[in-house]
């Protein structure tokens, strides 16, 4: 027998006993449908978190601070380390030891690493459109191969030599723009206190108007290289020499091998140097953990799902062999190898799961796709975010998993079809 | 004298063993030759269904051996052993066995189909020994739908699709009335007469075994008074 025939015979058995078929069938699409939501709903929020990270900082990026010298020995107290900067959060002192040239050029010397750019720390006093009222603002630098998620205009350059700055959507209206396009190549006056306790204000122009997003992202002003560079040299003006060219961090970049060994190794070597490096995948990495031990878990419930209904498979199977038994003994006695017996029953169960997954497969991509954007409108203060997303690779997957797991159900029926001597199958009434 | 297509010599079949050990057959040798008909007459339980399961190469036998056209059918195995029953032998059986869902195109068809025969020439040649068996009408009615005689004759021509050189009829008549069953035998011989395919019948009826050229009786496992023509 051809393997052509060999398959359309096993299609065209399946549709033999159409009732028990579909029942079968729809125990796997009960098993494919949960699969394809529960995984769609994985990819759809691990996605808004990639692009969340993208618009946070490049994959190849990290940002690095200087660990203090000595870290505090017993419950006492650390010694006073002029070079620190001492941070408070809550009730907890954060000592963060101050980096300048010499901590670039160390950097710099560190295998991996290709770029390193000082962090400059700038504190906004307010944002101003025209003659409007101001606003308090923070100000964060831009840094390429990031993305910001825009609502209008576009990323800040990191070669252009305007000032440039981003805003974030919920400054549109309190800066009195109409929308988020009309916000976009006006300019807005940004104002700070130089180190001789001077105010000072800079002109900028609006290149894009940022969505919020998870990480902080999108929550505050973004500015291009040009004016971080400029708002820095005013805020270190009138400092005295020996604080200026000092930072708190320093943004590096690697050659970026998509290898998270290396990623570990280059964290290694900076913590063997005294440094402390952090990426944005370490950031949000916990938040991405926590999503993914709750699709497994619900990808685990659509699995049992799947295993009971490929009981269902072994079942309707071996009905089928029984009630074939005569038709088995004949195609055996008229030359039919053992092999193409069981090829034929396996194929059947194969066929319904490809069914019941196809079937499975489509409606939760409709019905995934229509729950997704009513979730969408209720989750509107996270633009951007599409609960549940499908990956054609993945929703292949899914098809092929079922498929293999109807195929494993039907060998042990398939097993005895092929086993059966065609002489008792001949005699059996 | 024509070559004999099957030989048997001092053929033993038992089943199970020790206590519980049956004989179906107890040594039985004769030969079949190319295009004659044999009638393999016998009661219930005589071994005469074994006989034809062996003849058929559908089981082995305990000991001795059986030549299809010389070769010894111990050394046929697997594939081989497939293909020479598929293209050698035709079945025909008292229940018909024919898959009632399916059409009866499909259903004649399926020896073919069993050989790889592509689609196109397994439909052409299915039509063309339909036509020969005057049921090319009931082509694409389902086998359920046919009356006995029909199915009977249906049952042939998936005998005869694959040109075997032997076909073997278990109680051919078994099913059907007087008349209808004259006309399957009728089909039966004359296939027999004019293309020279051996026929082996398996029947209990002795007037059907007496329209055969020759009749072996088979009692207890064993041939009594073999070579003699029933009266």
């Amino acid at each position: 027998m051809r393997t052509i025939d060999v398959i359309g015979s096993a299609v065209s058995n399946t549709f033999r006993s159409k009732t028990r078929t579909l029942l079968t069938i729809l125990a796997i699409f009960i098993g494919a449908f949960t699969l394809t939501i529960t995984t769609g709903l994985g990819t759809g929020i691990n996605r808004y978190i990639d692009d969340t990270v993208a618009s946070v900082g490049a994959s190849n990026g990290m940002t690095v601070s200087k660990n203090a010298p000595d870290a505090p020995t017993g419950d006492g107290p650390r010694a006073y380390d002029p070079n620190a900067s001492t941070t408070r959060q809550g009730p907890t002192l954060t000592a963060v030891e101050l980096m300048d040239d010499s901590d670039v050029t160390a950097l710099r010397a560190i295998d991996g690493v290709t770029s390193v750019t000082p962090i400059d720390a700038i504190t906004l006093d307010w944002v101003r459109h025209g003659d409007g009222t101001q606003y308090q603002a923070a100000i964060g630098g831009f840094f390429s191969g990031s993305a910001l998620q825009l609502a209008a205009g576009a990323q800040p350059s990191d070669t252009s030599s305007e000032l440039q700055v981003a805003i974030p959507a919920n400054y549109v209206d309190s800066l009195g723009f109409d929308d988020a396009a009309s916000a976009v190549g006006q300019t807005i006056t940004l104002g700070l206190t130089d180190g001789a306790h001077q105010a000072q204000q800079v002109d900028a122009t609006v290149i894009g108007v940022a969505n919020p997003s998870l990480g902080g992202a999108g929550t505050t002003l973004v500015a291009n290289t040009a004016l971080s560079a400029n708002l820095h040299d005013l805020q270190s003006t009138g400092l005295p020499a020996a604080q200026q060219g000092q930072f708190r961090q320093a943004s590096i970049r690697f050659a970026d091998s998509g290898n998270a060994q290396d990623v570990t190794a280059l964290k290694t070597r900076l913590t063997d140097a005294g440094y402390t490096g952090q990426t944005v995948a370490d950031q949000l990495g916990t938040f991405k953990t926590v999503i993914d031990a709750i699709v497994v878990v619900l990808n685990a419930f659509a699995i049992i799902a799947l295993l009971a209904a490929s009981f269902g498979i072994v079942n309707t199977l071996f009905m089928s062999v029984q009630e074939r038994t005569r038709e088995i003994g004949l195609m055996k006695a008229m030359g039919m190898g053992s092999g193409k017996v069981f090829g034929l029953f396996s194929l059947e169960a194969t066929f319904i799961g490809f069914l019941g997954s196809a079937i499975g497969a489509a409606i939760g991509i409709g019905v995934g796709s229509l729950v997704g954007n009513a979730l969408g409108k209720v989750l509107s203060n996270l633009p951007g975010l599409h609960l549940i997303a499908f990956d054609p690779l993945s929703v292949l997957g899914i098809v092929l998993l079922v498929m293999a797991i109807a195929f494993l159900a039907g060998t042990l029926p398939a097993l005895r079809a092929a086993r059966q001597d065609p002489i008792e199958s001949l005699r059996y009434e | 004298m024509p070559a004999p297509i099957l030989s048997l010599h001092d053929v033993h079949k038992s089943y199970g063993r020790g206590a519980t050990r049956f004989d179906a057959l107890k040594g039985v040798s004769f030969d079949v030759l190319e295009g004659e008909s044999l009638a393999i007459v016998g009661k219930s339980g005589s071994g005469k269904s074994t006989l034809m399961h062996l003849m058929a190469l559908l089981d082995q036998p305990t000991s001795g051996t059986i030549a299809l056209s010389g070769t010894d059918a111990a050394s046929l195995h697997g594939r081989t052993l497939n293909t020479t029953r598929n293209k050698t032998f035709g079945f025909v059986f008292q229940q018909f066995f024919l898959t009632s869902g399916a059409s009866v195109l499909e259903n004649v068809i399926l020896p073919l189909k069993i050989a790889g025969v592509g689609r196109s020439e397994r439909r052409r040649r299915g039509l063309e020994v339909l036509a020969r068996l005057e049921l090319d009408d009931k082509a694409r009615n389902r086998a359920s739908d046919l009356s006995g005689g029909q199915k009977q004759r249906a049952v042939i021509a998936r005998a005869l699709v694959n040109d075997p050189r032997v076909i073997f009829a278990d109680e051919p008549t078994g099913n059907l009335d007087t008349a209808t069953g004259a006309v399957v035998e009728d089909i039966l011989f004359t296939l027999n007469r004019e293309q020279g395919i051996t026929l082996i019948i398996v029947t209990h009826d002795e007037e059907l075994a007496a329209r055969c050229d020759r009749a072996i009786h088979v009692r207890d496992g064993l041939i009594i008074d073999a070579e003699a023509v029933a009266a």
